[in-house]
């Protein structure tokens, strides 16, 4: 158990999943922290004093010391709170563990991110590539286990599982296809079965408040685009 | 652990290959090592690596392990007995896997500055990567190594990086030591080491082959192939139709 008069604090973003995924990992270590919102159109001088290099959310504060990068703040809380652990004890399991959630981040969120950036051809490819990839991670997740490692919550879960919801928000919003039903079972499965744990749950933000936010944003960023390509071109 | 039996698939010139190699060496563990000709992948790396089918893959009592930085943490927690690599205070720890997937990012902007499709790239190229090396000049500060007094997971991760420096540099027409002396007086400490200096291919020999790459790529100036287009066509199997000679380093085992 962590000691008596830790401080801890999350700067985060209500919208983002990288920021959930943070609050998940407190929420099922049961670590009480402070948070505090971040307004992304106007960043504190805070959040910039605490992530120099990327000037973005999540940033977990313990004791005052910073710690960024969702997948790194979540292998810290690990390795700090012994409580419910997230990660395999073995080497090797825990190898694979740290394998899966970099291949769902790299190669699945980012393109999926990507695609909402983007328009036309550009957008399409994103979406390809999130699909090819999608489908690796649907051979990777094993028929009938409630959670990526079996059946207790573990670090892919947390990580990862989210992106259920913010692909079905992408598909909306884009009018795209990322979650395919007939070929992707147990990967929507999984979704479900990792944001319907109750303190999970808890924590989401509600879907029709992310809609909204991200319809918004993408009406900004195609507007952004438009605007910049009225201007001549010297790059791709 | 006598008995372990690890093998290690690689290809010379890989930066990501090196920190595997290092962190063996480190750790004092004996290994086969099997160069991949990269446009012929052996049926084992993608059997071994079937998600990505690429280098470095080391195989441990038959089972695989990918990725270099997940690799090099394997292996520091599994011969944690000896030369540890990672910081045990979790803290610390955290930094450590920062500045180590930082370094990452490094490959990938100087592909940009290497086949850039216009002049303009490579420099903006130029300067994000000076800009990240002085960012890790700047985490290094006034301490011999990236791990303090000790010889560790992020210099391990970094000191790969250096075979492309030559590149880069040829590329672009700049110096890195001109612009960050003291990476460059951290990387000639890093060279001492013998795990280090057995690990890294001659980065003039790398030079060598990167331009081999892009006559076969038909990169360059005159092309419009944007350097993310380069390393999706170098990890399709499609792409390779005949072989661009590979000069092994003297000395590989």
């Amino acid at each position: 158990m962590a000691p008596e008069k830790e401080l801890v604090q999350l700067i985060g973003f209500w919208g983002s999943p990288y920021v959930l995924s943070v609050r998940w990992a407190l929420k099922l270590k049961g670590i009480e922290y402070e948070y505090h919102e971040e307004n992304l159109l106007k960043k504190s001088p805070l959040l910039l004093q605490y992530n120099p290099v990327y000037k973005k959310v999540p940033v977990l504060l313990h004791n005052g010391k910073p710690l960024v990068e969702s997948l790194m703040i979540i292998q810290y809380i690990d390795e700090t709170w012994k409580q419910n652990p997230l990660q395999p004890q073995d080497p090797y399991e825990r190898a694979k563990t740290l394998f899966w959630a970099k291949f769902a981040h790299e190669k699945c969120i980012a393109p999926m991110v990507s695609s909402f950036f983007k328009i036309g051809e550009e957008q399409e490819k994103c979406v390809k590539e999130a699909c090819e990839h999608l489908r690796t991670l649907e051979s990777a997740l094993e028929e009938g286990k409630r959670f990526f490692g079996g059946e207790t919550i573990g670090f892919v879960d947390i990580a990862a599982a989210w992106m259920g919801c913010w692909a079905r928000i992408i598909e909306e919003i884009l009018s795209v296809k990322l979650i395919d039903e007939e070929k992707m079972p147990r990967l929507i499965a999984w979704f479900s079965n990792v944001v319907e744990v109750p303190a999970l749950k808890e924590c989401m933000p509600p879907t029709q408040n992310l809609l909204e936010h991200n319809i918004k944003f993408r009406k900004f960023l195609v507007a952004a685009a438009e605007r910049l390509q009225s201007v001549p071109l010297t790059g791709n | 652990m006598s008995n372990d039996e690890l093998i290690l698939l690689n290809y010379w010139p890989s930066l990501f290959g090196a920190r595997v190699r290092i962190a063996l060496e480190e750790k004092g563990l004996k290994y086969e090592y099997r160069e991949e000709d990269l446009p012929n992948k052996s049926p084992l790396l993608l059997e071994m690596n079937p998600v990505y089918k690429k280098i470095p893959v080391l195989i441990h009592n038959g089972k695989p392990i990918c990725e270099s930085n997940i690799i090099a943490q394997y292996i520091d927690e599994v011969w944690n007995d000896r030369a540890p690599l990672l910081p045990s205070d979790p803290y610390e720890k955290a930094q450590a896997r920062f500045w180590a997937s930082y370094s990452d990012k490094i490959r990938d902007v100087g592909w940009k500055i290497t086949y850039r499709k216009n002049n303009e790239e490579a420099v903006e190229s130029k300067n994000e990567l000076l800009e990240m090396l002085k960012a890790l000049e700047g985490a290094l500060g006034d301490e011999p190594y990236f791990g303090g007094e000790n010889f560790g997971y992020v210099d391990i991760s970094l000191i790969g990086c250096y075979m492309m420096f030559y590149t880069y540099e040829t590329y672009a027409n700049f110096s890195i030591e001109a612009e960050c002396p003291k990476l460059i007086a951290w990387v000639k400490r890093c060279l001492e080491r013998k795990s280090v200096s057995k690990s890294l291919g001659d980065p003039k020999i790398v030079y060598e082959i990167a331009v081999e790459w892009g006559k076969r790529l038909g990169l360059g100036l005159s092309t419009s192939l944007s350097a993310c287009t380069v390393l999706s066509s170098l990890e399709s199997e499609d792409f390779w139709r005949g072989r661009v000679k590979i000069n092994k380093r003297d000395g590989d085992h």
